[in-house]
């Protein structure tokens, strides 16, 4: 019925007053994976989560997640969906146990179960010392992982992670991956919000890139890359006078026209065969007697994607 | 668990889950005052404190027209201000759930999503119980001496009656303020709502226009009514809405609730906007 794709949405549109905060949104994330729907501040990450999640009503389109019409079927929709929000939503005041022991019963699992899967959550998100501590007193990671535990009580065919890593010190970050990857290696379908490129790249195998309330890409983080043009090959000389036999060289390899950067003695250029372009490059320079300081092969980032996607940089660049 | 043992089972039926849910819903709420019997204490030392400090203090000096103990006057306008000052402790929890997200939560479930706000009601009415309870022995501890049986039972159920109408003003403008430091400010609003009425002192004894307002004011009726039943009716009026207290006093809630009700529940349906 869902032909393998676990959540699927086309042209959903959503509109605050003048502000479209969808415009025509499409998105297909296939069962079993960690598919990244990456994009800039207000770019409408949210308001799509929420909108598959069954929090707000769309306005235009259409969407299923696992199969089910999340308008005309919410309710079913609700009990095969986790979601964490953009802020931890658990309760401060209970512990972490009387959370998860609530939430569990309020998902219907009656309370020995709710009782035995709270223990079991603690126990998988490294909470079982803090159990029967005040949720007021967690640090940030610990309440994010409290509210990911939340989110998996009923080991949800599709969890939703709107930036689930926003704000955490990068070792609380690295835990909250740990724990999304063991729930996909379980069977979860996840779909991760985030401005965080790296994320996406480190998690994602499929990514979705949003800008403007629409879908402006869809691909592998390497696609993306690809997009941007594949692997350059780079070479830093020690003097300025040799750039122009180093540029010789390159182009012997290159796809393309070698660019050059006087200042920083850098010459690169795109390349597909890498290895033989790296080996036939060091040998070549060698032979010619040039002074190397460096030679390598980069790969393009997900910021190169993005400044080329969508024509600006993302948020935390411009402030950098 | 495996995932088959997690999927919910449905051997029960939509009623049964409402009012589990309802029920599930209540009992957060009552740990939270386990959990923090500080705020028990903070809710409960304002009426005490002012029962004590009215009381001792003013207690002398003041006069109920057409005579009686100022106590037998005053302990009933204590109690409705407790639970007139309620819907501050409801819109204040509301707002919270709200704006962290909790409340989204609770939507984002398989629950029936009137059971948060419900569950929300049914809390605020066992700590209504408890709080009427409590202010009742320290009242009695200071000598308020009321007629026990059916009329006092009435009048506790009158009072529970005004905080279950305030319950959907508290969820309303749970829903209606940004954040919870903004629902501090209610407070700001609430005081002189309650000071103009007949909780402290009888309407009569203020300026005209301003006795009106008092006594039109619904937790007026309440109070005089609950001073009926409690077998010590002093300080009543002679306008209409003073002589019919019994009746205003069952009205208004009603009023209240009909109109407030709706707003909180049309309030409640738009954050799926
Ligand atoms: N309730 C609302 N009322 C009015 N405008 C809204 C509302 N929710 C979202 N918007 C607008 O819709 C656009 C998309 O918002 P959304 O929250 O989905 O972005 P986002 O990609 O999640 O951004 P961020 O990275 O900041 O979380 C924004 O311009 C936002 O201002
Ligand atoms: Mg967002």
């Amino acid at each position: 019925m869902n032909d393998g794709y676990a959540v699927r949405a086309e042209g959903l549109e959503k509109r605050y007053g003048e502000k479209r905060a969808l415009d025509g949104f499409d998105l297909a994330v296939r069962e079993g994976t960690v598919h990244g729907l990456l994009g800039p501040n207000g770019a409408g990450k949210t308001t799509a989560v929420r909108i598959l999640s069954t929090l707000i009503r769309l306005d235009g389109g259409r969407a299923t997640v696992a199969g089910l019409d999340v308008t005309r079927r919410a309710r079913e929709v609700r009990a095969r969906i986790g979601l964490t929000g953009q802020y931890a939503a658990v309760d401060e005041v209970l512990t972490g146990r009387q959370n998860l022991e609530m939430f569990g019963r309020l998902f219907h699992l009656g309370g020995e179960r709710a009782k035995a899967r709270a223990v079991e959550l603690l126990e998988r998100f490294d909470l079982a010392d803090a159990a029967d501590k005040g949720v007021g007193g967690y640090s940030g990671g610990m309440r994010r992982r409290l509210d990911l535990a939340a989110s998996m009580i009923l080991a949800p065919a599709v969890l939703f992670l709107d930036e689930p890593t926003t704000g955490l010190d990068p070792r609380s970050r690295g835990e909250v991956w740990d724990s999304v990857r063991a729930l996909v290696a379980d069977g979860t379908t996840v779909l991760l919000t985030t401005q965080y490129l790296e994320e996406a790249d480190k998690l994602a195998s499929r990514i979705t890139v949003i800008d403007q309330g629409r879908a402006i890409a869809d691909d592998s983080p390497d696609g993306l890359k690809n997009l941007v043009g594949g692997d350059r090959i780079e070479v830093v000389v020690a003097e300025r006078s040799d750039i122009p036999r180093a540029v010789k060289v390159v182009a012997r390899v290159a796809e393309g026209e070698p660019e050059s950067d006087d200042t920083e003695l850098r010459v690169h250029a795109p390349v597909t065969d890498r290895v033989a372009a790296l080996t036939e490059v060091a040998r070549t320079l060698q032979d010619e007697g040039v002074r190397v300081e460096d030679l390598g092969l980069r790969r393009p980032s997900l910021d190169d994607v993005f400044l080329r996607l969508t024509g600006h940089r993302t948020e935390k660049e411009a402030a950098a | 668990m495996s995932a088959a043992q997690l999927t919910a089972p449905a051997e029960h039926g939509r009623t049964y889950w409402m009012l589990a849910d309802c029920w599930n819903i209540v009992r957060r709420g009552l740990t939270h005052y386990r959990r923090q019997p500080v705020n028990i204490a903070w809710q409960l030392g304002f009426p005490i404190l002012s029962v004590l400090l009215y009381g001792y203090v003013f207690g002398s000096a003041m006069t109920v027209p057409g005579g009686g103990d100022y106590k037998d006057f005053l302990m009933p306008g204590m109690f409705v201000m407790t639970m007139a000052f309620g819907f501050i402790n409801t819109a204040t929890v509301v707002v919270y759930d709200s704006t962290k997200g909790v409340i989204d939560r609770f939507r984002s479930m398989p629950m029936a999503s009137s059971a948060v706000v419900a569950g929300r009601g049914v809390t605020d009415l066992v700590v209504a119980c408890a709080e009427l309870a409590i202010m009742m022995l320290t009242a009695l501890a200071m000598g308020w001496r009321p007629d026990g049986g059916w009329g006092f039972l009435a009048a506790f159920g009158l009072l529970l009656w005004l905080r279950f109408a305030l319950i959907w003003i508290g969820v309303w403008l749970g829903l209606l303020v940004p954040n919870p430091e903004a629902a501090g400010g209610l407070f700001a609003v609430a005081f002189p709502l309650t000071m103009i009425s007949s909780i402290f002192v009888a309407p009569q004894l203020m300026p005209d226009w301003l006795g009106w307002v008092a006594a039109w004011n619904p937790i007026s009726s309440t109070a005089a009514a609950a001073r009926d039943l409690f077998g010590t009716p002093v300080g009543g009026g002679d306008s209409w809405v003073e002589q019919h207290a019994l009746l205003m006093a069952g009205v208004w809630p009603l009023v209240l609730t009909a109109v407030f009700l709706p707003l909180a529940v049309r309030r409640f349906q738009k954050l799926s906007r």
